[in-house]
């Protein structure tokens, strides 16, 4: 099976001023498709860097990326453009939505930018039916600001998977909700990845790398640590458990 | 994505802020506004003038006597009485591409009918002179050639001259008084209202020249020659042949006449007005920069605001070249929209400033084009920096703008 992702040998260097910061230091990684893997690391590990290189949002100095057996590194905005949107889907830490703008029209928007247009009642389709993935289909014509954060998350979640892409990028996709909603929010996840969805999510927080099937760890632009998750948490179970505990605080 | 698409997607934008987006309109508004109005009504003057050089005549060909000079005093345009029904008739001979000729002779002479009386001008014509002025009759017919050769006591009369000597009747085969001398009306002419210069061209008896020259005012020389061209492409040579043919007769250095067209004529009507466009046209771009460059502020203002929609819509595929349509079209949207608020204001302005002041208005539909256009241009100028600008957003930053 091809990977999804091939990286070999990445470099990032910014040049701020006088100082060159060496960000990733030849990261070397093969992602297959399937696979849910969880990036960690401290701040300035380069984490951050690397996801926006995978994510197409960036290019790397030095080093040779291939997205879906296609060569990424030396394609131009333009053609970066067209990658992000037809084969990677992103969540942000904040969301990221549009305000003012409806969930549906949130959601249409990957669809906006497409190569091939779609007639409008396709795309309300598609958008439709990519709320109902996240369940959500209700609050179709809701704006942001009537959403819980979790809502907005999953709002989010439809948006990156509407025009179906290979990839799935998660940055920090739970660092702005509550421990239930990141729960919730990794149960989303769990089930898209059980439909075959290739995820990858950046995070600091172990638990929620716990939800996944693998872990990297990075440190100074490097991978140290590669290893497959041991003891993985089911989110539905781990909802259970929350549940009888607060029927048990509120029992007692 | 779809231009349609965009351009909704630019209103909606556009509503968020209504009181912004009114408030950057209003330059494009004020300008295109004042630009309309002032338009309308100068084109409105210039086509009443324009009217009333027409009503002169169909490409008529003017011959006036010069000055002359006397012991060092020089006379006035017409002192000069060497102008002839000779000179008439020999124009008609021997000039090529005329269609008619009339000797003209004018005279201000009481008119007496029906116990009444009235100060008019009294004007010795050929009877051609209805179809070189463009003048309808009325009632009755023009005099006619025999009337000219037998030197009949004929007249034609205007409308007014009419009305103040047959107040309750019909002037037709009345009789009227010049000089003691009994015209039978023959024709009255239709109304023409006042000419270029404020006259009441109504206010006229026309009679034949020779009656005139022979009866009333016993002169030999005549006050002007009209001379009516086959085409207006021609006049220029009538007037330049009239001037050969008059020298030549006349043997004179120095010409004792001058030929003046029509055209001239409206050219001095229209300077004024002419001037009064170009000043006005001067203002209105002078608007249309200051509308633009607010535009383009608020566009600036407007893209650093949205740096992270910009950064949203970045990051799930939008193209550099997706971005900068956006924007652009929001600049478009502002300015055409504020364009055609401003031909709709300027035209009621207009409208409502001729008929308070009695004006004609009149918008020329290419003004409307002109106006239009020009404010969308205004758009992409002032709004392509802008865009440019967000289009060339770095989409991590975008993202992390907060």
């Amino acid at each position: 099976m091809n990977a999804v992702i091939q990286l070999d040998d990445i470099h990032k260097t910014y040049h701020t001023g006088e100082v060159d910061v060496h960000a990733v230091r030849g990261v070397s990684l093969a992602i297959q498709p399937g696979e849910f893997v969880a990036i960690m690391g401290a701040s300035g590990s380069g984490k951050s860097t690397l996801m926006n290189i995978i994510g197409c949002l960036d290019r790397s100095t030095a080093g040779r990326y291939q997205l879906d057996g296609v060569d990424v590194s030396k394609l131009n905005r333009d053609e970066l453009a067209d990658i992000r949107n037809q084969k990677i889907g992103f969540v942000f830490q904040g969301f990221n939505l549009l305000a003012r703008t409806s969930a549906l029209e949130n959601t249409e928007l990957p669809m906006l930018y497409r190569r091939q247009r779609l007639p409008t009642h396709e795309r309300h389709e598609h958008a439709l039916r990519a709320l109902e993935t996240v369940g959500l289909a209700k609050r179709a014509d809701h704006h942001p600001n009537q959403l819980s954060g979790g809502q907005q998350q999953r709002v989010a979640i439809a948006r990156s998977l509407v025009n179906q892409p290979a990839l799935l990028l998660a940055d920090e996709p739970t660092g702005n909700l509550d421990s239930q909603t990141s729960i919730e929010i990794m149960g989303v996840f769990q089930k898209l990845n059980d439909q075959g969805i290739t995820i990858i999510m950046v995070t600091h927080e172990l638990d929620i790398a716990s939800y996944t099937k693998r872990n990297i760890i990075l440190r100074d632009g490097n991978i140290i640590s590669d290893t497959a998750v041991a003891h993985r948490l089911i989110a539905e179970n781990e909802l259970g458990k929350l549940r009888q505990a607060q029927e048990a605080v509120q029992l007692a | 994505m779809r231009i349609l698409a965009t351009i909704r997607l630019a209103i909606r934008a556009l509503q968020r802020n209504k009181l912004r987006s009114l408030l950057t309109m209003l330059g494009i508004i004020i300008g295109v506004g004042s630009v309309i109005a002032a338009v309308s009504i100068t084109s409105g003057a210039t086509k009443q003038v324009e009217d009333q050089v027409s009503a002169l005549g169909q490409n008529v060909v003017s011959v006036f006597p010069g000055s002359f000079t006397s012991g060092g005093a020089r006379g006035g345009w017409g002192g000069i009485t060497t102008l002839t029904v000779d000179d008439a008739e020999a124009v008609l001979k021997n000039v090529a591409n005329i269609v008619a000729v009339s000797p003209e002779v004018r005279d201000r002479n009481q008119v007496l009918a029906n116990g009444l009386n009235w100060n008019t001008m009294i004007m010795g014509e050929s009877p051609d002179y209805p179809q070189i002025r463009n003048w309808e009759m009325g009632t009755g017919a023009m005099f006619t050639e025999q009337d000219v050769r037998s030197v009949a006591k004929v007249a034609v009369i205007g409308k007014t001259v009419a009305d103040q000597l047959f107040p309750n009747e019909d002037a037709l085969g009345e009789t009227v008084r010049i000089r003691d001398i009994p015209f039978k009306v023959v024709g009255i002419l239709a109304a023409k209202g006042f000419n270029l210069f404020g006259q009441d061209q109504d206010d006229t008896v026309v009679i034949p020249y020779s009656s005139h020259m022979k009866r009333v005012s016993r002169r030999t020389f005549v006050s002007s020659i009209l001379v009516q061209v086959a085409s207006a492409n021609e006049i220029t040579k009538v007037q330049s042949d009239i001037n050969d043919l008059l020298k030549s007769r006349h043997r004179s250095l120095e010409p004792d006449f001058t030929v003046r067209t029509q055209l001239e004529l409206a050219q001095v009507a229209t300077s004024s007005s002419k001037t009064m466009s170009v000043l006005l046209a001067a203002i209105a771009s002078i608007s249309l920069v200051v509308g633009g460059i607010g535009i383009m502020n608020i566009m600036l203002v407007s893209v650093t605001e949205r740096t992270r929609e910009i950064g949203i819509r970045m990051a799930v595929g939008a193209r550099a070249h997706d971005v900068l349509i956006q924007f652009l079209v929001e600049a478009v949207t502002l300015s055409a929209f504020g364009g055609l608020v401003g031909v709709g204001l300027g035209v009621g302005a207009a409208h409502i400033i001729a008929s308070i002041k009695d004006m004609p208005v009149l918008t020329p539909l290419i003004w409307i084009g002109v106006a239009s256009i020009s404010s969308a241009l205004v758009g992409i100028i002032s709004g392509f920096y802008p865009a440019w600008k967000a289009s060339q957003l770095d989409p991590i930053d975008a993202l992390h703008y907060e």
